[in-house]
This record gives C-alpha cells, structure tokens and sequence, in this order.
C-alpha cells in the first residue's frame, strides 16, 4: 500500500511539473510536446529500479516503445479529428483512448507477446 | 517561416487550482496503475502504460478553454481557435512521442549495463533533444496552422 501511494505522489508531482512547463510555452504545438514528456515513464522506472532491478526496468522500457508508437497514433489522430470535425475536446481525447489500446495491445501481440 | 518559441505568463493565472489537481490525480493515478499493472501482469504488458496518455485529455480540454476564453475577451467568435489550438497541441504530443520512442530505446539498451540515474538523465535529455528537432524542423517544412 505504502509503495502504491509512493508512486502516486510521486507520479502526479512529475506529472503536473512537466504539464506545468507546457502551459507556459507557445506557440501551442510546442508546448503540445510536454504531452509527450516522459513523466509517468520517470517517475516509474526511478522507482522500479530501486524496488526490482534494471533489467525490470529495461524490460518496461522496451514495452514502452510500443506504447509510445500508439501515443503517436493517437495524438495524430486526436490531432487531426480536431482540425476535420471540431468535436468537443473532452469527448475527442477521452473517445480516441481507444485508439490508444488498438494500437499499444495491437504490437504487444504482434511484436512484444 | 518559422515560429519564435515564448513563455506565457498568463497561462498560469488563467489556471485554476482544480486544473493543478487534477492533472495530479491522474498523473498520480496513471503512476500507482502502471506499478500495479506490472505486478499483476508482468513488465511487459505494464511497461506498454508508461506511454500511456494520462493527462492528455485534462490538458488538451484546458488549453481549449484558455484560448476560448481568451478570444471571447477580445471579442471575436473563441470555439473555432480553441479548438484549433488542441488541435495543435496534439500535433505538438505527436511529434513528442516520437522523442518519447527514443528515450525507451535508450532506457532499454542502457539500462541493465549503466547507471540507472545517469540513463534516465541522458534518455530525458535525449527526448527533449528528438522532440525539439523534430518541430522545428516541421515549422519550416510548413507554415504554422496558429500563430499563438
């Protein structure tokens, strides 16, 4: 419990730093790259490292190319859904999660499984 | 034609503090998931959610509600531009995640023979050096779609 809430704390500090630094920055595409900033990836592996190892950790890293692929899908498709058909912002990141899954469990199975 | 790259002040005034929380609570969250995840379904299919986009939705939302709020100040129709504006800042997270690939290779490849703080330094570094590269190179390939 004590590492979970570890974790945690440290997660949303890392997080809101780097998404922090992106609010101050423009233009908006720029600052948009701090979405992609390697926060929860930080935050994780620094404590993964400490708890199980580096090659626990390295182990992780590789499987997270494959989730950084589907987060380029993703945003791209977010991206662009947003320029073509003006949704809502809130439903337009939070319906394309799914995008995210498709592509991330998608290469697991091909590529990582 | 390229963009010159500010820092905006005013953004932080614009924030409120329920924005600060709960980017916290999900990047916590995401955090305390992925160690879970891990522990119940081993690091392969864990690692998958270091990359996962836990704030995004939260983010992208606040910087349509600045840019909105900011053009209907100035008296002009906001829905259009904030829109445009999370739709550039997706762009923007694209173009960072293929940084973010580079810091996983090199977090893979260095990890298990270096020192695990120097890598996360060097990988960081490496991302910010990929990401940076490649929008700047996009700004001059095209002319940008907003100018804020």
């Amino acid at each position: 419990m004590a590492q979970i809430l570890i974790r945690f704390v440290v997660g949303g500090f890392v997080v809101s730093a780097f998404a922090l630094i992106g609010d101050l920055l423009r233009p908006k595409s720029f600052a948009g790259l701090f979405g992609a900033a390697p926060s929860v990836a930080l935050a994780t592996l620094s404590l993964t490292v400490a708890t199980m190892g580096s090659s626990y950790a390295a182990t992780e890293a590789r499987s997270m190319m494959a989730g950084a692929i589907a987060l380029f899908v993703y945003a791209s498709f977010v991206s662009w859904i947003m320029m073509r058909y003006k949704p809502k912002t809130l439903w337009a990141t939070i319906g394309s999660i799914s995008v995210w899954f498709g592509v991330a469990f998608g290469l697991w199975y091909v590529w990582l499984k | 034609m390229s963009m010159q790259v500010k820092i905006d002040y005013s953004a932080l005034r614009q924030t409120k503090w329920h924005d600060y929380a709960i980017r916290f609570v999900f990047g916590g969250l995401i955090t305390a998931m992925a160690g879970l995840i891990a522990n119940k379904y081993g690091p392969v299919i864990g690692g998958l959610f270091l990359a996962f986009p836990a704030i995004f939705p939260a983010s992208a939302t606040l910087i349509e509600k600045h840019e909105r709020e900011k053009k209907k100040g100035a008296g002009e129709e906001g829905d259009d531009r904030g829109k445009e504006a999370a739709s550039a800042d997706a762009a923007g997270s694209a173009m960072g995640s293929l940084g973010l690939l580079v810091f996983a290779v090199l977090v893979w490849k260095l990890m298990p023979s270096h020192k695990a703080w120097l890598v996360l330094i060097a990988a960081t570094l490496s991302w910010l050096a990929v990401s940076v590269l490649i929008w700047y190179s996009r700004q001059r390939a095209q002319p940008p779609r907003i100018t804020q």
